[in-house]
């Protein structure tokens, strides 16, 4: 089985992500970086499902040189090969992406055979833009389930599931497929120090990323107001036994 | 948001291991009114206190350090926050082998118990060690992880449960406003973002970022954050099998600057082998900005590949293992690596707390207050750590990355007692510099000063003193060292020698209350006549050595102090500090204006009678009588304006020569010329300050004189006390009043000769004196009997210590045993108390 994950590199969460004076890029001077959670998932997918069925996983990404370091981190959990699509500019809109990426797999896909399943997360953490994955899958004319949260493979057909707002939903579909994978689906391992070393020695491979400008332009980034939580002290010791009831009743965690 | 107070005796800023603890110590010793605060939340604010790995090794080759270590490691267990858990450091290096034998001695010195393991016995303590690639370990088994969060935590609750303390987290502070004083501005307040609070004290422990918020006031405390790096990696079986926080000792794997430390189910690995990575304080992410803590940045993998690779091959379990939280964090480092401690220079009453690690918290929290409550701190010898040590130079970013940059790798280094820094070299140099390099000097560092250690033009002096070639076999002994060294000292007691002393410092008091001011500050009478001089101890208020200088009187209300070149900061410091306000003395320093030369040996006055002149060109009279042991006088050396100073560090008959830097050359050019029919040599800083001065029995601040010691234990008490008062003077007297503790001895070694068969030459580095059973010799006073200083006696064919011993074993004749590299070797008391035993009856020095 060959699958490819397609990953993003995004500003690591977890604290106050400022923006540069003119507004048009992300402050990046205290900001570590790491792949989408979704994407997260999906890599931990794409190795678990070339452990329980053989085969070579690959990453692929779009981005700048230091990308590098999101390629090797999907290859420290074990991903086998690496492509970069290495780009200069500042962010690139979904749809030239998603041709960049779709050309990139053809060629890929001349020399070293055709992707069984090509995984994507859901939509990436930063521009949440939930197209590529679906324009790749579209440009490819392979079938495309997004928001999955299990992926069974059985022979030449793929079972994909997502929950739906009453029960769950499942698709079977016939490779080769494209998947939209979303936090939950597994919980992504951590490297190990040997995983760590052996993706230092992973060669990456660089294939220049075409395609024209799609109708999407970003304008400006602007800070999201901040989310203001309010401390509410119920009570000191026993006293305040009564208000924390009522607060739980309201919360609807006591009935 | 609530107000803080409007006015407090003390602020403290910063709510890490040291303000916590500082603010419980204060309330321990009285204070109250104190207000704590921290821009973050507590308990864990998000400085270096939050990520620390909590261990303590208490070792240390640093007498300072090692107490602090050892007393904080005995507060964390009196606070029931110390887990004992053992910790082995590991050889992979035949050097490491030896350094294991010095930590050894060291451990015997400050009563530790360890012991040196072999492969196997490392393996029994750690199984998941690969012992193959190991060549033995030191082990210590008090090692210990302490909770610093939840001892900090307590320690100001006992203050706040006091009712001393109001502490404020999520509390910013936006400024520090001073206000004009005489001597200096003082601190007044502090601005918060909830207010300003007028404040008597403030105190600024905020570990990275203490030099922002000191510059805030305008003041300076040097240091810079920097990257020490760590990870968690596991799930691991035998630690999560072993059901406990710590099952194993801590590995220190010294010769990779990596250590293993169990953190239940998972390791933590953590490095000081990765490139020195430097920060600013002002760089430091905010809280907001932070995804962990500002001090808990995003590893660099690149940095920490070659250490994974290492740790896999001692564990290679560690292989397997997950890499579940990475850290780039922030600790401080300071261009010497010692704590920056004391009042500020700069700001009265602005204090520093910084550059402080876990395992010395407490006991430098309580070594603080201490100084903030008595003047000096009690506990021990705050010396090395003193914010008044940095000369200008050395508190400038440059030095401090240069420093840091240079000694980071070094954490887990071997380092020599007189290893000399690579880098800010240079910076200050003699008008003789030239001539110095030309003569083949090997320059050592004094605090930016080049000054030469030894000469090689002086390697010709072997064929008219062989006995001076001998070679050091081992080469540790023999590191920095020159037998040079050995005929320069020779030769200047056969002839005469040219020292350069550039390194001093001058400080010129004047005025109407000059007189007054030092007899307050210094024990001895200053109020000599003008153009003699004295030598005087300064006391700290409980009666310890402070300061150790000469004074020369000049004129009427006219004094000079000279001092050294490693305390001219901590004096400028100490009398800035006491200086009247009231006008009637004002302070000059004049050291970056004088150079000086020491001109020693027999032929000294016969050298300098060829060129030294009164203002009428008549020949000046240097005799004895004509020119006596103490006296300071104007004279034209070749025409050249000089003060000359008689006296000698050396034991020789001689002078102290001072001029203008702009003289220099001309004055040493004309002394060695009327000095070529003597066959003068330079004469290096290895004689002066060890050869030349062990054999005189000289003390040496730092060495034989610190806060912990007083004049009568060191012998330098005079039969009568001046009747003016002076600081410490109601403890001298008490000191006076009673038998000492201890006595400076000069002691001898009988052999030398180690187990392999060869001398050994002893550093002076805290080597502890034992007993002939090999036990510790401790005073009345809890005082450990150790070496302060060793050398040749090369005059008198001995290898000379001095230590302070108890009474009973301050018997001349006396034998005791001298640990080095964990051999013990056989010593005599040669001499108890101050008597020279060299010339003990100082003719060769005063006719």
């Amino acid at each position: 089985m060959r699958v490819l994950v397609c990953v993003k590199r995004v500003p690591a969460p977890g604290a106050k992500i400022n923006l540069t004076a003119d507004g048009q890029a992300v402050d990046t001077a205290y900001l570590a970086f790491t792949t989408s959670p979704h994407e997260e998932c999906a890599v931990e997918a794409a190795v678990q499902l070339v452990e329980q069925h053989g085969g070579e996983s690959t990453v692929l990404t779009l981005g700048p040189a230091q990308a590098d370091e999101q390629l090797r981190y999907a290859a420290s959990i074990g991903i086998n090969k690496a492509v970069l699509l290495p780009i200069e500019t500042a962010e690139w809109d979904p749809q030239r992406t998603a041709s960049a990426i779709a050309s990139a797999i053809r060629d890929v896909e001349a020399t070293d055979g055709a992707f069984d399943i090509v995984l994507f997360g859901n939509e990436s953490a930063d521009s949440g833009n939930f197209q590529v994955g679906v324009r790749v899958a579209h440009a490819l004319g392979r079938p495309m389930v997004n928001g999955v949260k299990g992926i069974e493979v059985d022979g030449a057909s793929v079972k994909a599931r997502r929950e739906a707002d009453a029960g769950v939903e499942v698709y079977s579909l016939q490779m080769p497929v494209v998947l939209g994978v979303k936090e939950g689906i597994n919980l992504p391992r951590y490297p190990t120090l040997k995983g760590r070393l052996a993706s230092k020695k992973v060669e990456v491979a660089q294939v220049a990323p075409g395609g024209e400008r799609g109708g999407q332009q970003m304008i400006t980034l602007v800070q999201a107001a901040e989310q203001v939580s309010q401390t509410i002290v119920l009570g000191h010791g026993p006293e305040a036994a009564p208000a924390v009831v009522d607060l739980l009743e309201e919360l609807g965690i006591l009935k | 948001m609530s107000e803080v107070p409007s006015t407090a005796r003390v602020v403290v800023i910063g709510a890490g291991i040291v303000g916590n603890c500082l603010v419980g110590h204060l309330s321990r010793l009285g204070w109250t009114d104190m207000v704590l605060l921290d821009k973050g939340p507590l308990p864990n604010p998000g400085g270096s206190t939050g990520h620390a790995s909590n261990f303590i090794f208490p070792t240390d080759h640093n007498k300072e350090m090692a107490f602090l270590t050892v007393d904080s490691q005995n507060q964390y267990i009196a606070a029931g926050m110390n887990n004992t858990c053992g910790g082995i450091e590991v050889a992979r290096t035949p050097e490491r082998m030896e350094e294991f034998k010095r930590r050894m001695t060291s451990a015997k010195a400050w009563g530790i118990d360890a012991r040196l393991v072999t492969p196997a016995e490392i393996k029994e303590l750690v199984p998941f060690i690969n012992e193959e690639i190991l060549l033995g370990g030191y082990y210590t088994p008090s090692v210990s992880v302490v909770d610093s969060l939840a001892t900090g935590t307590q320690m100001r609750d006992e203050a706040v449960a006091n009712g001393v303390l109001s502490v404020f987290a999520n509390t910013e502070v936006l400024d520090l406003l001073t206000e004009p004083a005489p001597g200096g501005p003082r601190i007044k307040a502090v601005v918060t973002d909830r207010g300003t609070i007028e404040a008597d004290h403030v105190v600024v422990a905020c570990g990275v970022w203490s030099p922002r918020i000191a510059k805030m006031a305008g003041a300076n405390i040097p240091l810079t954050p920097a990257v020490h790096q760590m990870a968690d990696v596991g799930p691991i079986d035998i630690l999560q099998q072993s059901g406990k926080e710590l099952a194993f000792p801590i590995i220190r794997d010294m010769d990779t600057f990596c250590y293993e430390r169990q953190s239940a189910g998972s390791m933590e690995v953590g490095s000081y082998a990765h490139r020195p990575i430097l920060m600013r304080p002002d760089d430091i992410p905010s809280i907001a900005a932070s995804a962990l803590t500002p001090t808990e940045l995003p590893l660099t993998y690149d940095d920490f590949d070659p250490q994974m690779e290492q740790a896999i091959e001692l564990m290679e379990m560690l292989g397997d293992a997950e890499i579940r939280y990475a850290i780039n964090g922030l600790l401080s480092l300071t261009p010497d690596a010692n704590p920056v401690l004391g009042e500020t220079p700069e700001v009265r009453n602005l204090w520093s707390a910084a550059a402080v690690w876990i395992k010395e918290g407490p006991g430098i929290a309580q070594l603080v207050a201490e100084w903030m409550t008595y003047g000096y701190p009690h506990m021990c010898d705050p010396h090395g750590s003193d914010i008044s040590r940095f000369y200008p130079h050395e508190k400038t970013e440059w030095h401090i990355n240069a420093r840091c940059n240079e000694h980071f790798n070094k954490t887990y280094g071997i380092v020599h007692p007189r290893e000399q820094w690579a880098s800010q070299r240079g910076l200050r140099r003699s008008p003789f510099y030239a001539r110095e390099e030309a003569l083949g000097a090997t320059f050592f560092d004094a605090r930016g000063w080049e000054r030469p250690q030894w000469y090689s033009s002086n390697e010709q002096l072997f064929a008219k003193f062989p006995q001076a070639a001998t070679p050091r076999t081992h080469e540790w002994d023999g590191r920095w060292w020159n037998p040079v060294t050995n005929a320069e000292h020779l030769q200047m007691r056969e002839s005469v020698g040219v020292v350069d002393l550039t390194a001093f410092n001058e400080f010129d008091f004047e005025g109407p209350g000059a007189t007054a001011f030092l007899n307050y500050m210094c024990v001895n009478q200053v109020e000599v006549p003008v153009g003699r001089s004295v030598y005087t101890p300064l006391l700290t208020p409980h009666g310890g050595f402070r300061g150790d200088l000469t004074i020369q009187r000049l004129g009427e209300e006219h004094y000079r102090v000279i001092t050294g070149a490693f305390d001219g900061g901590r004096d400028h410091y100490w009398f800035n500090k006491h200086l009247p306000t009231d006008g009637s003395v004002t302070f000059t320093d004049r050291s970056q204006g004088i150079c000086t030369i020491g001109v020693w040996g027999p032929n000294a006055a016969k050298t300098l009678a060829k060129i030294a002149t009164d203002d009428t060109t008549a020949p000046y009279d240097l005799s004895q009588g004509g020119f006596p042991y103490g006296a300071v006088r104007e004279v034209l050396i070749n025409g050249v304006p000089c003060t000359m100073y008689r006296i000698s560090y050396v034991g020789e008959n001689g002078w102290e020569i001072y001029t203008r830097m702009e003289h220099g050359l001309t004055l040493w050019d004309a002394v060695f010329a009327a000095g070529h029919e003597f066959e003068i040599i330079p004469v290096g800083i290895g004689v002066y300050a060890v050869t030349g001065r062990i054999e005189k029995g000289y003390r040496l601040m730092g060495s034989e004189l610190e806060s912990e010691y007083n004049p009568v234990e060191a012998g330098l008490a005079r039969p009568k006390v001046k009747s003016a008062d002076f600081i410490g003077k109601a403890a001298y007297l008490a000191a006076r009043a009673e038998a000492p503790a201890a006595v400076m001895c000069t002691l001898s070694m009988d052999s030398q000769q180690c187990a392999d068969g060869y001398d050994r030459f002893p550093t002076g580095g805290n080597e502890p004196i034992l007993t002939l059973a090999g036990d510790r010799i401790v005073d009345a006073k809890g005082r450990v009997s150790r070496v302060t200083t060793a050398g040749a006696g090369v005059s008198l064919g001995k290898y000379l210590l001095l230590a302070y011993l108890p009474p009973e074993h301050a018997v001349v004749g006396n034998k005791l045993q001298v640990m080095y590299m964990n051999e013990c070797y056989p010593v005599t008391v040669e001499v108890a108390g101050s008597t020279p035993l060299f010339d003990p009856t100082d003719t060769r020095m005063k006719g």
